[in-house]
């Protein structure tokens, strides 16, 4: 047990090494991921697309990493982003656009386009995008040009940090400041007041909320393509698509509050990796502590809200 | 086997699983859950059974892998029912759970290398006379029992949703949960029922996958079943025979890849395997408003 969490916590924050090539390294896409689940969450849109979304924003990346370099030159890094993020974003689009004119429940939609990313992810690594010997399915690695810088040769971590980093600080702003992010707000905690108010457009609103998560998700996909993995192969996301649901869930939904919450997550992987390799307590482990933790905040929230109503309706008059 | 035998058996074979989890997950939508923690009692479902089947033979390993099931949907309706929590958040949660939970299990019951386990498997049961018609026979009618039970389940619970007075009641709670309840229908009861039976279904699903197939576990090999259940129920219009016909459709397609590959097709398999879930986005943008229960995923 105590040999356990030890390696647990020598494996996420207990080195320099392990907290910066481990933790920070796997929390880069879970804050991306995490802050695209909470802004869309916060709009009423339950996207639990966010994996098939960093699918493809890494395939898109990668395409651009592996055939644009020639033109693009030093261009290509900021043009293979951007195009992830865009992929991310027309990935979620066609869920956002189901949803507002054929009120499909994204729920079912953003469900269905994961596995079909995830088709299309093999196909590619098997078909158009396979490296040139035709024996590993996986892409050629793209050109240094293309690569997210890292911060050292003592670490793996690289620049992406800093870009999640920002986009956090941004997306709270935004969300707490401006008038796109009021209306974001309003939508969430009550469409239809927001609707009846007549100065709303709740559906652009709704879509604008979904393609930026899908964006965001998108960017976490380049991100990892051009500053982790290098190409792109199956299992490219251990299922940091879902992982962010419960980053956004314990960070209450608030963007600030996903740089503590990926933290953790992050760290909890990471070390349930060494603790599997170096304990022989399965990795698994973190997957249950994972999804108590979730449990636990949802069922905080629903007892406040019990509580909440139970006040409203039973207090004195 | 000809080609055309081993693609229907193993379209078959395939369906199964599918057709069980689907038809769960059709009554507790019916009931207005979305039930995305299927997935984890089909995987809890598939442990049970492996553990079980050892000692009690292949009818006790389909039993623990309903109670198993069922456990994981006592877990999900007393978050969604009891506390109404958000179902699309506490299914996710509970599907985490199930996943994470039998993969540590396993490697702890059955040590790090997870030892070469075989389970005893449901022989097949031929069906005298039909099993012998040429082509469709070997196919459709040299089965496990299971199967057979699966399909027969489908008009089963069509009987069940249109013919019976709690069949109109668990339909009622899924589409005005607040009318049924001024008629006088226990709505908490009737969902928590529903994700129950749901559940139980998905972990015999569980039970198929180790019992009537591979003969053994491995961590995550529900390999999103219960989330294809939700896929099959969309593209079944929410309907019995819909789900029979949809969870066939979803094993047609996977036995396609067998075909694709032994023929060489200059057609990637991978590209096949999306044809479902394309093919299930189409079927919701035509689908009727009205399809899908008012109150889906809804917490009232």
């Amino acid at each position: 047990m105590m040999s356990a969490l030890y390696a647990l916590w020598a494996g996420s924050f207990g080195s320099w090494y392990a907290f910066t090539s481990g933790t920070l390294v796997r929390a880069v896409p879970l804050m991306l991921t995490g802050l695209g689940v909470a802004v869309a969450f916060r709009a009423g849109v339950f996207n639990i697309g966010a994996e098939g979304q960093l699918l493809a924003g890494a395939v898109a990346a990668t395409a651009v990493g592996l055939h644009g370099s020639g033109m693009l030159g030093p261009a290509t890094l900021p043009v293979a982003l951007v195009a992830g993020a865009l992929a991310g974003a027309a990935w979620a689009g066609i869920a956002a656009v189901l949803r507002v004119r054929f009120g499909v429940l994204e729920v079912i939609s953003t469900l269905m386009l994961n596995f079909v990313a995830a088709d299309l992810v093999s196909y590619l690594v098997r078909g158009p995008l396979q490296e040139p010997l035709h024996i590993y399915p996986q892409s050629s690695s793209i050109p240094a040009i293309a690569r997210l810088p890292q911060f050292g040769p003592a670490t793996r971590l690289h620049w992406g940090i800093v870009i999640a980093v920002v986009l956090v600080f941004v997306v709270a702003w935004e969300l707490a400041h401006t008038a796109a992010g009021f209306r974001v707000r309003a939508v969430g905690a009550n469409p239809s007041a927001a609707w009846a108010t007549g100065r709303v457009p709740v559906s652009r609103v709704t879509t604008r909320a979904f393609l930026f998560s899908g964006l965001l998700a998108g960017l976490a996909g380049a991100i990892e393509v051009t500053g982790v993995t290098y190409a792109l192969y199956e299992n490219l996301s251990p299922g940091y698509g879902f992982t962010a649901i419960a980053v956004a869930i314990l960070a209450g939904l608030q963007p600030l509050g996903v740089l503590p919450s990926a933290l953790v997550f992050a760290g909890l992987e990471s070390g349930a990796t060494a603790m599997q390799r170096d304990a022989g307590v399965p990795a698994a482990w973190a997957s249950v502590v994972e999804a108590g933790l979730i449990l636990a905040v949802v069922g905080v929230i629903a007892l406040r809200a019990r509580a909440r109503s139970a006040a409203a309706n039973g207090g004195p008059p | 086997m000809s080609a055309l035998e081993s693609v229907l058996a193993a379209m078959i074979r395939t369906a199964t699983p599918l057709l069980l989890a689907g038809l769960g997950e059709l009554v507790t939508e019916r009931a207005g859950v979305i039930n995305i923690g299927l997935e984890g009692a089909v995987i809890c479902g598939a442990l049970a059974a492996t553990v079980a089947a050892p000692p009690l033979g292949v009818a006790g390993g389909y039993l623990s892998a309903l109670v198993a099931g069922a456990a994981v949907g006592v877990l999900m309706a007393t978050f969604v029912v009891v506390l109404r929590a958000d179902q699309i958040i506490s299914g996710t949660a509970v599907a985490l759970l199930g996943l994470g939970l039998t993969g540590a299990l396993y490697h702890d019951i059955y040590g790090a290398g997870g030892v070469a386990l075989t389970v005893p498997t449901s022989r097949s049961f031929d069906i005298p006379v039909l099993s012998g018609v040429p082509v469709l026979g070997p196919a459709l009618f040299q089965q496990p029992l299971m199967s057979y039970m699966a399909f027969l389940l489908a008009p089963a619970l069509a009987w069940f949703l249109y013919r019976t007075h709690a069949g109109l009641s668990l339909r009622a709670v899924g589409e005005a949960p607040h009318a049924a309840r001024a008629a006088g229908v226990a709505v908490d009861r009737f969902r928590v029922g529903a994700i129950i039976f749901g559940s139980a279904l998905g972990g015999a699903a569980g039970g198929v996958l180790v019992l009537a197939q591979s003969g053994t576990f491995a961590e995550g090999m529900s390999a999103g079943r219960g989330f294809i259940a939700i896929a099959i129920v969309a593209l079944g219009r929410w309907t019995p025979t819909g789900v029979l016909v949809a969870s066939l459709v979803f094993g047609f397609a996977t036995a396609m890849q067998y075909v694709v590959q032994a023929l060489g097709w200059p057609l990637r398999y991978e590209l096949v395997l999306t044809l479902p879930y394309v093919l299930t986005l189409v079927a919701l943008v035509l689908a009727p408003r009205g399809a899908a229960p008012a109150y889906l995923a809804r917490t009232d």
